[in-house]
């Protein structure tokens, strides 16, 4: 917790210019293994340990788990009032002011380098604006800590994955689900029973996002031989483990084919009638506008344009700002 | 995050293949008691080397029993150290403070020489070491807390120099107090449990003055180490899988990432430096009362890369890679001294033993070419009831059956 760097500093930073090449460096199992797979992969036969899981509505309920939602859906859940973030002479936010609201999802699109991964990185607490606040749920989060927002309801993914690779699937998930647990560390020491009762459900509830995102049967697998789609689905996987109310999601279709990115508006929509409300930072217009409610658009760090999926898309300084851009040339 | 090599590694780029993979997998896939039916008599072979006296194995030079002693708090130092280090990835270079603080401890509390001496009036001096225990113990791990506080707020290289300045100065104090700590003469006499006390050993098995007949006493502080690390790995191993281990292993891993995962990063990483201190507080404990004598330059900073090359050789994170390190560690300078031929081959092994620390070092430099994660690699299990999935996924994939046609199963599997 030294400057605001962290985070955004040095490595997601980085990201941004390795780009697109990311996601090959994360490879398969078969790649490593000598002789094409001399040992097996472990998968697991989901059904057959918790075939409660067969269930998708099951599988719903238990993600869902219990956020008691105080207030009604279309109130503002996050408010961005007037949020400035500056590095150095840069300014990559710029009195940005939209709000999110309960249950909706809310697309945050605008071309590369227009301050969408920095508004992430202000709402998650890895920045601190330099003006103006960010209030979730009611509460400004300026000095609070960055697991404690966690706590509060806001979870989030990486728009270049960071998983704890050396970790299962399974692990990365429960690191997630352990934000809600209570457990101390004499209780870990000697099991005390609210740790035998949060290590049971850790592993149910675990097991049932895998499900959710469709990845159960690579429960024991490492996270950094999940094929590449699986590990964007872990990481949407993770972050429901902490029991949002807010989910950001940082590109999570960046690298998918169309299929795949089919697939994953699906998962979005089912994350959204779960119960979630979600904030998508994605380039593919497509995506954006099959699956969002709203639009907050931004361009150079300001936000140019607000509405409906079908009035930003026919918005012409949005046309000329981020339309106007082929879309190979943005990924 | 800097790349420090220790610290943050084990980035094994083969996730199967390996022969240690091979035994693991079929180890994890055994029912529990089968586990314990191999462990429990492996355990009892160790502890009955010095009993055994194995052939070569045997060193000539030094006692086997004093060397399988120091085997045993090396063992619980590498542990402790594991925690920090493997663990929550934190290099921690003055480790050996903590093992100074709890020797140092339970010498001022029971060395006739110390002003703090506690066994001339109310305290008897056959318990003088068992009560100094617990409080080397909670002086150490106040000690963790007292360092960590400030410096876990740093990250990477700073945490690694400013650790190692807190091993010079525990050293630097116990050398300049001389009021207090007798200074470079050190304090002798220190009390040691008195059990078994017998015609042929006067003053109990414990005392360094049973050395006439086996076991020795050098063998009896074995079997107590033994017992010692018994525990400690049993309730670290509890830790391990729990949300405190994974939060360790995810702080490691990224530690930013784990926080934006709701961690709370500097509590958990001041519990490692707490528990760990607390384990070194322990092993020093145990070696005040073998040796019954301290002085500072058994503590110098050089023993801190001894531990460490313990931890980084066997295996960062892999609790039983870590006690093969501390075995690798003391045992083999041991095997060499005093040794004038090795397979017929005539050798100098005194001389071989004096340049250990030239040999560890290159050896050291070996390993992180061609084998960073350590000589035994695992990954850790971080799931207290994890292990029904496990072996289900390992006994779907061909692992763990009888295994009539093991081929056929694989095949049908994948
Ligand atoms: N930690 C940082 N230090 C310096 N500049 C940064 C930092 N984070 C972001 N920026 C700059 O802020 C601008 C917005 O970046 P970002 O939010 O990542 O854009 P987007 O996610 O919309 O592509 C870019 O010009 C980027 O270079
Ligand atoms: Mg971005």
């Amino acid at each position: 917790m030294t400057e605001p760097g962290g985070i955004g500093a040095g490595s997601e930073h980085g990201e941004q210019f390795r780009g697109t090449d990311d996601y090959l460096e994360t490879s398969t199992p078969e790649q490593y293994l000598p002789d094409g797979g001399e040992i097996p992969e472990l998968q697991v036969d989901v059904a057959s340990i918790h075939p409660e899981l067969a269930d998708e509505g099951k599988v719903a309920e238990l993600v869902a788990a219990d956020r008691h939602v105080r207030a009604a859906e279309g109130e503002p859940l996050l408010q961005m009032q007037g949020v400035t973030v500056r590095f150095g002479g840069l300014v990559a936010l710029d009195d940005v002011t939209f709000d999110i609201k309960r249950g909706e999802i809310l697309g945050l699109i605008g071309p590369n380098g227009a301050g969408k991964t920095t508004c992430f990185n202000t709402m998650t607490g890895i920045y601190r604006p330099s003006a103006g606040s960010v209030v979730f749920d009611g509460r400004p989060i300026g000095a609070i800590k960055r697991h404690a927002i966690t706590q509060l309801g806001i979870a989030r993914t990486f728009q270049n994955i960071r998983l704890f690779s050396d970790m299962t699937a399974l692990e990365n998930v429960i690191v997630g689900t352990d934000a809600r647990h209570r457990t101390s560390v004499p209780g870990a020491v000697f099991r005390s029973k609210r740790h035998r009762v949060e290590e049971r459900d850790a592993i149910d509830r675990g097991m049932a996002l895998l499900e959710f995102v469709g990845i159960g049967n690579r429960a024991t697998q490492q996270a950094r031989n999940l094929p590449y789609g699986d590990q964007r689905r872990l990481e949407i996987a993770r972050a429901l483990a902490t029991e949002p109310k807010l989910l950001c999601l940082d590109e999570p279709a960046a690298g998918f084919n169309p299929a795949e990115k089919q697939d994953l508006s699906e998962l979005i929509q089912k994350i959204r009638d779960d119960g979630f409300t979600v904030l998508l930072i994605e380039h593919d217009m497509r995506l954006v506008l099959g699956v969002t409610d709203r639009v907050v658009v931004l361009e150079f760090g300001r936000k140019i344009a607000d509405g409906l999926p079908t009035e930003v898309s026919q918005d012409p300084a949005v046309i000329a700002a981020y339309l106007g851009v082929p879309d190979d040339a943005t990924a | 995050m800097t790349g420090t090599a220790i610290g943050k590694p084990r980035t094994a780029d083969r996730p199967h293949g390996g022969t240690g993979d091979r035994v693991r997998l079929w180890w994890d896939a055994l029912p529990r008691q089968t586990q314990w039916l191999f462990g429990i008599p492996a355990f009892a072979l160790v502890a009955a080397l010095p009993v055994l006296r194995p052939p070569v194995l045997t060193t000539v030079g030094t006692d086997f029993g004093g060397v399988l002693a120091q085997f045993g708090m090396y063992a619980l130092l590498a542990v402790g150290l594991n925690v920090v280090v493997g663990q929550a990835g934190l290099l921690d270079l003055g480790y050996v403070g903590f093992y100074a603080i709890g020797a140092y401890t339970v010498a001022l509390l029971t060395s006739p020489n110390s002003p703090w001496n506690l066994t001339d009036d109310w305290l008897s001096r056959s318990w003088g070491w068992l009560f100094a225990l617990p409080i080397a113990i909670a002086i150490t791990a106040v000690s963790g807390l007292i360092l960590g506080s400030p410096t876990l707020r740093l990250r990477g290289d700073y945490l690694a120099i400013v650790t190692l300045g807190f091993g010079e100065i525990v050293r630097l104090l116990a050398d300049n107090l001389s009021d207090i700590t007798g200074g470079g003469r050190g304090l002798s006499s220190i009390a040691y449990p008195v059990v078994g006390t017998s015609e042929k050993r006067p003053f109990g098995v414990f005392s360094a003055g049973n050395t006439q007949h086996a076991p020795t006493y050098g063998v009896w502080w074995f079997w107590l180490s033994l017992i010692l690390l018994a525990i400690t790995l049993i309730l670290i191993g509890n830790l391990e899988r729990s949300r405190v281990g994974r939060a360790w292993v995810s702080i490691r891993e990224d530690e930013d990432a784990a926080e934006i995962m709701g961690v709370p990063t500097f509590r958990f990483k001041l519990w490692a430096f707490v528990i760990g201190a607390s384990i070194g507080g322990l092993s020093g404990a145990l070696y005040a009362g073998q040796v019954q004598f301290v002085v500072p330059s058994s503590f110098n900073v050089i023993n801190s890369m001894l531990f460490l090359c313990a931890v980084v050789l066997g295996g960062q994170g892999n609790k039983l890679g870590v006690i093969a390190g501390a075995f690798i560690v003391v045992y083999l300078p041991n095997f060499f001294l005093g040794r004038t031929s090795l397979l017929g081959i005539p050798i100098d092994g005194n001389t071989i033993a004096n340049y250990k620390y030239l040999f560890f070092g290159l050896a050291l430099i070996v390993l992180m070419i061609f084998r960073p994660q350590g000589l035994f690699p695992a990954r850790q299990k971080l799931l207290t009831y994890g292990r029904e999935l496990y072996v289900a996924a390992r006994r779907a994939a061909g692992y763990g059956k009888p295994a009539p046609e093991p081929t056929t199963e694989q095949g049908g599997a994948s």
